[in-house]
């Protein structure tokens, strides 16, 4: 058989007089990139996805991983990857699949929006000193409350509230099925939306019964390909999503290889052992919008009334898009955007379908307050949030809270190397064999994980103390706050943002 | 929606007082009380809220226009007359002050809408607020900078004592006033951005940058309110508009709305009226004002003056027989008061709330 034509990506070398044999690199590579020679570890580097598992558990530091300076002929218009694409697809006739959100160099809108501060007309608030609130209600709102006094003077609700997702911070963890991910993983969301006060989304992938406990703290899904969904399942969490479309891959179902479907897997999905899971594209009972009212009235007779969550992928209409899903009666609305994070997708379609969330955010929200509905929805925005500042910016720009994937899963061991869809992860988050699975104690990565989302309600704090602000609700929507850097006036007026001097 | 827009900045001072028993109290007190204050402004902008002053025409709306030309004039006339009753038009007396070279035409009319004119279920008041709307984001050189009953706002730039002196403030005697100086920090210039700010019996004045500006500025919007002057102060204004009249809240239930008790004191009441705290932050989040702020607001029945969440602005109350103070300053109060029953500072957040005897 021929070698391949197309060059790897990387190069894995080991020092060998560092190397003292131990094989804890053949151990660890869950990519069969090292292999026991004899006398020394041979290297297959073709193999190599730069995932540092190597690396990290090496005791002589022996392990380098160097990208592969044997590029092509520099190109400024036939791209290294085109190439490489062109080269893989002649010999295999497939679609080359990738992993994580889209890595290519389109603008991030984010990194040219700055937060404001105050100085001397308003006083900044120090966080440690006062209080400083980011407590978050996901779901829909009226647009007034009735509040009558009781005969002892006190406070009385006269007409009760729609229910509500008490957040303690505007963040929750994207949905991550298990399947895609292993079940350690999602124990590590769970125990740490736990920890956090926040919340954690099944994905399509039902809700394996170890999860059972977090139930106060899950968000689970119900997706196109219906697995693990039934009556005890859709009442299992706070709330139900409907999955419709993915940021990383917009109008495209999913495809779990059998291999990734051991019996655990399979019993929660409620499939065959082994069988490969399909998500058809569109959801079959929901071909247009009065479709998903009665499935989100179905879910919500079934669940009695709980609230129910439309996952929509940012694509270009997605303003007029999100009006039909809030006027079909969602409480909340996801927004995907091109940048979020997949387990598998066709790498053609996840680098160029779809727009970026900040586009997506800032006009659901406009057209949103434009019919005067804003207040019947709860908007999450997701697909590429990396820090707190990027929530902050978020939220500003209009989102009640974000949803982060893959900065949770990085918490575990993530490189974003982008090849979750082999279920060869060596890290135990995307694969479903149990010598790699066992490597994520749930309880280790969940403290760390929880430890992020601490780290990033310090940061949300200080951001909001420095904007003389003390309450998220202050913040979000509040694009006052925020100003562009080198952004077009197109942009500026989509984003509803002032150019910074301005 | 416009965001294009560039906000007005300004620190402030502040006075206030309320007879309760609705005894008539001459302009030259808050006047005198006012002018105290004279760290607190810097002459760029003044101005003067009072209640029943205009006793003979309490049945009309008292619509206080400036114009900065005599066309604009023409075009807001032809619209009222199409639109209202004219009881009555005069200028507004004003006296020429050595300070004060130039000034806008400065117009008042009682009116009342014509009935035919009133879409079928539409209540009086918003139409009345439909018209400060239209003629103050539609109409360029004019702008409606008073509309309620009974009582009247007059504002300029200039220092306290000028503008009083301007609008021969003294002549009047009512049973509420407020008073503001400002400290602008951005180019002043325009008499319309002085306080206080009003909306039909609702007048504002203001210490304060509201941080929140941005999003509550987009929440009014969605209710159909323009934001012409981009001051902190027409937010606060609209708010009470909004809660108060429009969505029936009681003045107490819409201040825990406006500057709302935080998390922790509302997770400690008792499961009813957590509850209801806790629906009403839920709703009115995006109403809530953040940033540092003394407000006090006067309105056909009473007055109020109110903290934001953490006290970042100053604001002493008193009382002394009917009369209840509130001012930026205890010296302002003690200017006109000197001895006081009561003197506190109200608790951050906490309204001062003073309702006029029947």
């Amino acid at each position: 058989m021929f070698k391949s034509l197309a060059p790897p990506d990387y190069l894995a070398t080991i020092d060998r007089e560092k190397c003292i044999r131990c094989k804890r690199c053949i151990q660890n590579c869950g990519w069969n990139v090292y292999s026991w020679g004899g006398d020394k570890v041979l290297i297959d580097t073709f193999k190599c996805v730069k995932c540092l598992r190597c690396y990290h558990y090496c005791p002589e530091e022996a392990i380098e991983i160097k990208d592969n300076p044997t590029k092509f002929k520099q190109n400024a218009y036939w791209s290294f990857n085109n190439i490489k694409n062109i080269k893989k697809q002649a010999e295999t006739g497939g679609i080359p699949l990738t992993g994580m959100g889209s890595d290519m160099p389109y603008p991030i809108l984010f990194d040219n929006l700055l937060i404001d501060a105050c100085q001397v007309t308003n006083p900044s608030i120090d966080p440690l000193r006062e209080p400083m609130e980011l407590r978050t209600y996901l779901g829909k709102k009226p647009s007034n409350v009735k509040v009558e006094k009781t005969k002892d003077g006190k406070l009385k609700l006269a007409e009760k509230m729609p229910p509500q997702i008490k957040l303690d911070l505007p963040i929750i963890f994207s949905p991550m099925s298990y399947g895609s991910i292993s079940l350690n993983a999602q124990k590590v969301l769970a125990t740490a939306a736990k920890a956090c006060g926040i919340v954690m989304n099944t994905g399509e992938g039902g809700l394996h019964e170890d999860l059972f406990p977090y139930r106060s703290n899950i968000i689970v899904q119900v997706a196109s390909g219906r697995f693990g969904v039934n009556p005890e399942y859709l009442n299992a969490g706070v709330a139900v999503e409907i999955k419709i479309g993915q940021g990383a891959k917009p109008g495209i179902g999913g495809h779990l290889p059998g291999e990734k479907i051991p019996l655990e897997v399979a019993k929660t999905r409620m499939i065959p052992v082994g069988t490969d899971a399909i998500s058809p594209a569109p959801q079959h009972d929901i071909y247009s919008i009065e479709d998903l009212r009665q499935l989100i009235y179905a879910i919500k007779e079934t669940t009695n009334y709980k609230p129910v969550s439309v996952k929509i992928a940012a694509v270009h209409n997605v303003a007029a898009i999100a009006s039909g899903v809030v006027r079909a009666g969602a409480d909340i609305v996801y927004i995907d955007g091109f940048r979020g994070g997949t387990g598998a997708a066709p790498s053609i379609i996840r680098d160029h379908l779809g727009i970026p969330i900040e586009h997506a955010l800032a006009a659901v929200d406009d057209r949103l307050r434009q019919e005067g509905i804003r207040n019947e929805a709860s908007i999450i925005a997701a697909g590429g949030i990396r820090s707190s500042a990027d929530v902050a910016k978020a939220i500003a720009l209009g989102a009640d809270a974000v949803g982060i994937g893959t900065a949770a899963l990085i918490t575990m061991g993530c490189t974003t190397c982008g090849k979750c869809y082999t279920g060869n992860c060596s890290w135990g988050i995307t694969t479903q064999r149990p010598e790699l699975t066992a490597r994520l104690d749930p309880e280790v990565f969940g403290d760390r994980l929880t430890n992020l989302i601490h780290a990033w309600e310090h940061e949300l704090k200080e951001i909001l103390g420095a904007l003389g602000i003390n309450s998220i609700e202050s913040l979000r929507g509040n694009r006052e706050r925020l100003r562009g850097v080198g952004l077009d006036s197109f942009t500026l007026d989509i984003l509803g943002v002032k150019p910074a001097g301005r | 929606m416009n965001h294009n827009y560039q906000k007005d900045i300004s620190g402030c001072g502040l006075t206030g007082l309320i007879s309760r028993k609705r005894r008539p109290i001459s302009g030259s007190e808050i006047v005198k009380s006012l002018c105290l204050m004279t760290d607190r402004g810097n002459g760029l902008g003044a101005g003067y809220a009072a209640y029943g002053i205009y006793p003979e025409f309490k049945d009309f709306y008292a619509f206080h226009i400036m114009y900065d030309e005599p066309t604009v004039k023409r075009t807001v006339e032809d619209y009222l007359k199409s639109n209202y009753h004219i009881e009555k038009v005069e200028e507004i007396p004003t006296k020429a002050v050595k300070a004060i070279p130039i000034s806008p035409m400065l117009v008042r009319y009682f009116v009342s809408p014509l009935k035919e004119r009133l879409a079928g279920e539409q209540e009086e008041t918003d139409f009345v607020v439909n018209t400060v709307m239209k003629v103050n984001s539609e109409i360029d050189g004019a702008y409606i900078f008073s509309s309620g009953k009974n009582m009247g706002a007059f504002k300029g730039v200039g220092n306290p004592s000028d503008i009083a002196d301007f609008f021969r403030i003294e002549e009047y005697e009512g049973y509420i006033w407020t008073a503001h100086t400002r400290f602008p920090t951005n180019t002043p210039g325009w008499w319309g951005g002085a306080h206080p700010f009003t909306l039909l019996d609702w007048s504002i004045v203001h210490n304060g940058e509201i941080s929140s500006y941005g999003i509550n500025k987009r929440y009014l919007e969605m209710y159909g309110y323009k934001l012409a002057l981009l001051t902190d102060t027409e937010v606060v204004a609209y708010l009470l508009d909004l809660l108060i009249r429009r969505h029936g809240l009681s003045i107490p239930v819409a201040c825990l709305a406006l500057a709302s008790p935080f998390w922790k004191n509302i997770d400690q009441r008792d499961p009813e009226e957590r509850e209801a705290l806790t629906a009403l932050r839920q709703t009115y989040g995006s109403a809530l004002l953040n940033g540092p702020f003394s407000v006090l607001f006067g309105h056909s029945n009473g007055l109020v003056g109110i903290n934001d969440r953490i006290k970042l602005r100053p604001l002493v109350a008193a009382i002394k027989g009917d009369v209840t103070y509130m001012a930026s300053e205890e010296s302002a109060i003690r200017a006109i008061c000197p001895d006081p029953q009561k003197v506190w500072a109200p608790r951050a957040g906490e309204p001062v709330i003073v309702n006029l005897e029947d």
